[in-house]
Parts: structure tokens; sequence; C-alpha cells
């Protein structure tokens, strides 16, 4: 984020709506020197079959990330609760629309 | 092409091409001003929720059964969340809408004010008030406004396991010893009513109806939905041998629907206007929760400030 004293334009990540009611999708990333010329810039690049209906840019270092080295700890707990499945449950026999 | 009627005439148009409406679309002041009483009060709703089910986490009857309230409630918790979400992108702040339940001004719905006595309450709760909430947030997946669609779809596929949970809980009651399947019958026998409640006041009565319509916010009426749950739910109540407590429940082979009893609208306006049995507990829980978190709040913001000025000296 301290674009300010390089004279290098900072990075961008794209994210584009394809279509209303969609969500926006990370589609990659490019420079830019502010956020209107990002924008610009991501009609350009990603968006020049149809892909788009809306664009979002958000400066690259605003984003922080979990650890890939965290993946297991932060995701693991969530494989023992099958409950949390509509499949885990008994249902009677002959119940319809449950 | 800035004139109202142009504007109004070009949002109609657009949903009426089924395209869903975004945060910056332009829209006419009352869809906003609905959606944000709709969104809010459903996010209430899935938050005031939790303390009827977290009344018996700590009395569950088994490991299984305190792990999967547990799996529930939580899930409750993140619902409010993604719709909370969904309602600021309309551009109200979530202090506003949060301090708008804390002092009673915004609803939620009416089901929360009834209490939870017995352990087959959970299974009531989850069978036929998750099963009403379903009907309804199965047909918002479809709704205009993109946000609070995409949120309604992500809580779907998510509680897909509750309404199961809830009906487990009452085959298997109503399997036991007398003395069970009478609970079991007895919580059918409470919350049956307030259930049919849940879809709202009769089309005929119900007057922000015609406007959601119109604007595909709703697609379904209340009634049709209400109808649509008690055919449902009957025959799911015989395969597991309980008796709706509706002595004028029939079945119309003209119609190849349920005929059924009147509902008791003057209990549902009472509960409404603040009256019903818990009413006042669900607040003051609410108020309780808020007022002994404030000092987490204040703590981690503390903590965020004094990372950063480590990080900038």
């Amino acid at each position: 984020m301290s674009a300010e004293n390089s004279n290098n334009w900072p990075l961008w990540e794209v994210f584009i709506q394809s279509k209303r009611g969609l969500e926006h999708k990370h589609v990659g990333s490019l420079h830019a020197a502010d956020a209107q010329m990002a924008i610009e810039n991501a009609r350009d690049v990603y968006t020049r079959r149809q892909e788009g209906n809306s664009i979002w840019v958000v400066p690259a270092g605003a984003i922080s990330s979990s650890q890939p080295d965290d993946a297991a700890m932060l995701f693991d707990p969530a494989d023992d609760k099958t409950y949390r499945h509509p499949t885990f449950y008994v249902m009677p026999e002959g119940a319809k629309y449950i | 092409m800035t004139d109202v009627t142009n504007l109004e005439e070009r949002f109609q148009a657009r949903i009426d091409a089924e395209q869903k409406i975004e945060p910056k679309d332009w829209m006419p002041e009352k869809y906003r001003k609905t959606l944000v009483r709709q969104i809010s009060q459903h996010a209430h709703s899935e938050v005031v929720g939790m303390l009827p089910e977290g009344n018996w986490i700590t009395r569950a009857p088994s490991l299984r059964r305190k792990a999967i309230l547990l799996a529930k409630v939580q899930d409750e918790a993140g619902h409010g969340l993604y719709l909370y979400s969904a309602c600021e992108t309309l551009g109200v702040t979530r202090e506003k809408t949060i301090d708008d339940l804390l002092s009673g001004k915004a609803k939620y719905s009416s089901i929360f004010n009834y209490p939870t006595l017995t352990w087959a309450d959970i299974g009531a709760v989850g069978w036929l008030v998750d099963g009403a909430a379903i009907m309804n947030q199965v047909m918002l997946c479809r709704t205009s406004y993109g946000p609070y669609a995409r949120a309604m779809v992500r809580i779907c596929k998510e509680e897909s396991f509750h309404q199961r949970q809830g009906y487990e809980i009452m085959s298997v009651l109503a399997k036991g010893t007398p003395e069970q399947k009478e609970m079991a019958q007895d919580a059918l026998n409470r919350w049956w009513w307030p259930s049919l409640m849940m879809f709202g006041p009769s089309d005929a009565n119900s007057p922000n109806s015609a406007d959601s319509m119109k604007w595909k916010i709703k697609r379904q009426s209340n009634d049709e939905l209400r109808q649509i749950f008690i055919d449902r739910t009957v025959q799911q109540a015989e395969v597991i041998g309980l008796t709706i407590p509706d002595p004028e429940l029939k079945w119309n082979e003209a119609t190849k629907h349920y005929d059924w009893g009147a509902i008791d609208w003057t209990e549902f306006n009472n509960v409404v206007a603040g009256n019903g049995p818990c009413n006042k507990e669900r607040l003051a829980a609410r108020n309780k929760a808020h007022d002994e978190g404030a000092w987490v709040r204040e703590a981690a913001l503390a903590y965020a400030a004094k990372k950063a000025k480590k990080q900038a000296a």
C-alpha cells in the first residue's frame, strides 16, 4: 500500500458480476493509477466477451488473507460435523416434502 | 431521463423482465423502505429465534442432540448476519438496525414470543417453525433484490437440515413411551396455530402485499404459502401418528387441498402488539446480551488500535 513513494501504479484485484442477481466473482488483477482507471482497464481486459454487467476493483493491499499453513486448523473441524447436512437424519418411511 | 415517472417505468420494466435490482440501481423510495423493513425484521427473527432453542442446549437429552442443536443455533446467528449485511446494502447502518430491535421499535417474527416448555418443543420448532420459514424463504430465493436473493440462497442451503432434525425428534418421541408421545402431541398442539400465523395476515388484510407482489419482493401470497404448508404438514403428522389440533381439518377432493379452521387473529395481533407470553423476556435477553457484550466490542477496538500503533512505529 506504500505506492505513493514509487512511480509504479498500484495493484487492483478485479471482481466481475456477469449477470444481475449473481455475485461478483474474482477474475484477476491489474495495475492502474487510481480506482477509476482500474475500472476502465478491467472493462478492457476482463469483459471483452460479454462477461460483464458490473465491475468492482479493490486495492490488492486492502485484502487480508488466511495463511495456507492454517488451512487444517481452520477447516478440518467441519469434517466430523456431518449433522450439519440434511442427509444425516433418518426420516420415517413415507414422509413427503421433507 | 431523470424524470421520476420515467425512472419508475424503467425500474418496473426491469422487474417485469425478471432482472434483479442491485444496490447501485435507482429504486423507488418505497421499494427501498419495504425491503429495509422486511430484511431487518427477517434478520431480527433469526437472532431472537436463537433464544427459545438456546433454552434447551444444556438440557438436550443426548450428546448427539446437543451437538445438533448447537449447530442449528449457530446457523441462525450466521443467517442473521447475512441478512443484516443485505440490509446494509440499502444504506442503513448496522448500529441503527440493531438499535431498532433493542428499543422495541422493530418487529421480529411473533412465533419467537412463545416459550419452549419441553424437549418436544425443540422438535416442533424445527419441524413446524422452520418448515413454515422455509416455505417463505424458498420463495425469497427469487426475490427481486439481488443481495437479499443471494443471502436467501445461502440460507436455504444451510437450513435444509433444520426442519429434518426437528421432524426426527418428533418422530422418535412419537414412537417412544406413551408419555413421550403425549409430550410430542402437546408440543404440536401448542405450536400448530402460531406456526400458521407465521405466514402473516390473510391476503384480504395484508396492506403491504400488493406492492410487494408488483415489485416481486414476494411471489406467492400469505394464504397460498400457508395452504401449501398445511397440505404438506398434515401428511407428515399422519406418518408419525400425531394429530393436527384442528377439528375442522378435512381433505377437499374438489380443491385438492385441506380445508381448515379459523385462525385466532386476535391472538396474533396481541402478540405482535407486544403482549405475547415472552415478548418482554426476549427483548430483555437481547438487551442484556448487547449490554454485557459492550466491553468485548470496546476491548477489540482498543486492541486493534494498539496493534495499528505498534505497526506504525
